[in-house]
């Protein structure tokens, strides 16, 4: 599955952005959202690449995909609960 | 006949924006500063207040004696942006046109927005600082929990400045051995860099400061004296401190110019609204996933300062914000270290230092009569 086949609710570009972060931009994109939104978080930040699906897991909602672009990635998270 | 830009908000984003734009176009620009206190407020001095290491009175000034003489200052609440007509509607004072709108609307605090808050302490408000100092006066041990009940909030070091000067004022008060200060942190680390989370972890071990992560601030029970997080855990308390749920603007909302939590939709490099050229947004108010803090307002006031004097004078615009940022962290004992980066440049934390802890204190020592006017950059 792409990124592409999902319908998101919203995408936020967090590149270079290291404070707050993209992980707490998606956190706050989830405590806004309604259950089913799906949310796109854009990181160039290599720490994503665990702290994203880790809080994705404790906090019972769904990692989608992850998306490998060049010097960056996309992470696609359904709030689920 | 000189263009018109109204600036909504007098905190440090609009303030410098105004005196910065009056300061370029002199007489081909008339600049109107509204603001609903008049009064500006220096925000990162509520640490300092809730702790008792400095009274309120150094918070506050007029906004008028901040503003070039050239520059109006409205009192008055804006209640309607008609970003089609370009007017702003004012409570009081009518309707104002505009050629350019600049947002430096800031965000507020929902409080309400926490089941259970009513029972909770913080330091995001003046009033908030204040009661928190007399709740800590008063504590004579126990469980003090810091937690963090919204994303975004100003100021992200904030909770870890909080808990690692708490415990040395614990220490100093002859009441930190029987309690804890524990940190409920909304990441897997203490703090969202993790270069900086690094750097505080080991103090954080060497004095004993509870660390508890992936912790969201959901509600308060009261009565059980317990908080519950989002992601489903709960803590018992005996003092919580809560860093409050924030939302963008009335105004905003009320105008249909944000998201659903009122941060208004800007391009990260022109500061200009994704929907409207005319309308530039500067610090808290935007939606941009960078800190909410007085220093990311301070430097992105000037891009839109020029931004606008080049649309003015109908050149084309050059200056491009970066995604500049530097925030000073406090890690008691009187030292500090600083977070500096851009949109280019992750930030390199050096060591806590008393070289960072004085240039803090000088900074905010010099606030009134640097930031505002632009003669720090």
């Amino acid at each position: 599955m792409t990124a592409t086949e999902f319908a998101l609710t919203k995408s936020i570009d967090a590149r270079g952005m290291a404070c707050p972060g993209p992980l707490l931009a998606l956190i706050g994109a989830i405590r806004q959202g309604q259950v089913g939104d799906t949310f796109e978080v854009i990181s160039s930040d290599a720490g994503s690449r665990s702290d994203i699906p880790a809080w994705t897991q404790k906090a019972k909602h769904e990692l989608v995909d992850i998306v490998e672009e060049t010097g960056y990635a996309r992470f696609i998270v359904r709030k689920a609960r | 006949m000189p263009a018109r830009v109204i600036v909504l908000g007098g905190g440090v984003g609009g303030t410098l924006a105004a005196n910065l734009i009056s300061k370029e176009l002199g007489a081909e620009a008339k600049v109107t500063v509204v603001d609903a206190t008049g009064m500006h407020l220096y925000q990162p001095g509520f640490l300092y207040v809730a702790l008792d290491q400095a009274n309120a009175l150094w918070l506050t000034r007029d906004e008028r004696t901040l503003l070039r003489k050239q520059v109006d200052l409205i009192v008055d609440q804006a209640t309607m942006i008609d970003a089609v007509a370009q007017t702003v509607t004012l409570a009081r004072s009518g309707t104002l046109s505009y050629d350019y709108l600049v947002l430096a609307t800031g965000s507020r605090l929902d409080r309400d927005a926490v089941p259970g808050y009513a029972d909770t302490h913080d330091f995001y408000s003046l009033d908030g600082a204040l009661r928190l100092r007399e709740a800590l006066r008063r504590f004579e041990g126990g469980r003090i929990l810091l937690g963090v009940a919204g994303i975004p909030y100003k100021c992200p070091p904030a909770p870890v400045e909080f808990v690692l000067m708490a415990e040395e004022y614990l220490r100093k008060r002859g009441v930190r051995e029987n309690s804890s200060v524990t940190l409920l942190s909304p990441l897997n680390r203490a703090f969202t860099i993790e270069s900086a989370s690094k750097l505080v972890q080991p103090i954080f071990d060497r004095r004993g400061i509870g660390l508890t992560t992936f912790f969201n601030v959901e509600s308060v029970d009261a009565k059980a004296r317990t908080v519950t997080s989002l992601e489903g855990e709960t803590a018992e308390y005996d003092l919580l401190i809560l860093v409050p749920p924030h939302k963008g603007a009335a105004v905003v909302m009320d105008s249909g110019l944000g998201d659903a939590g009122g941060w208004i939709p800007t391009d990260r490099n022109t500061l200009a609204h994704t929907a409207h050229e005319r309308i530039f947004a500067i610090g808290d108010a935007t939606d941009l996933p960078i800190s909410k803090s007085g220093s990311t307002a301070h430097f992105e006031a000037p891009i839109v300062a020029s931004r606008i004097a080049s649309f003015i004078r109908g050149t084309a615009p050059k200056a491009v914000y970066g995604g500049r940022v530097m925030c000073f962290l406090e890690t008691g004992g009187g030292r500090a270290t600083s977070l500096r980066f851009d949109y280019a440049h992750p930030p390199v934390p050096p060591q806590p230092s008393r070289l960072w802890h004085w240039a803090k204190w000088i900074f905010n020592r010099a606030y009134w009569v640097t930031v505002p006017q632009g003669r720090v950059g």
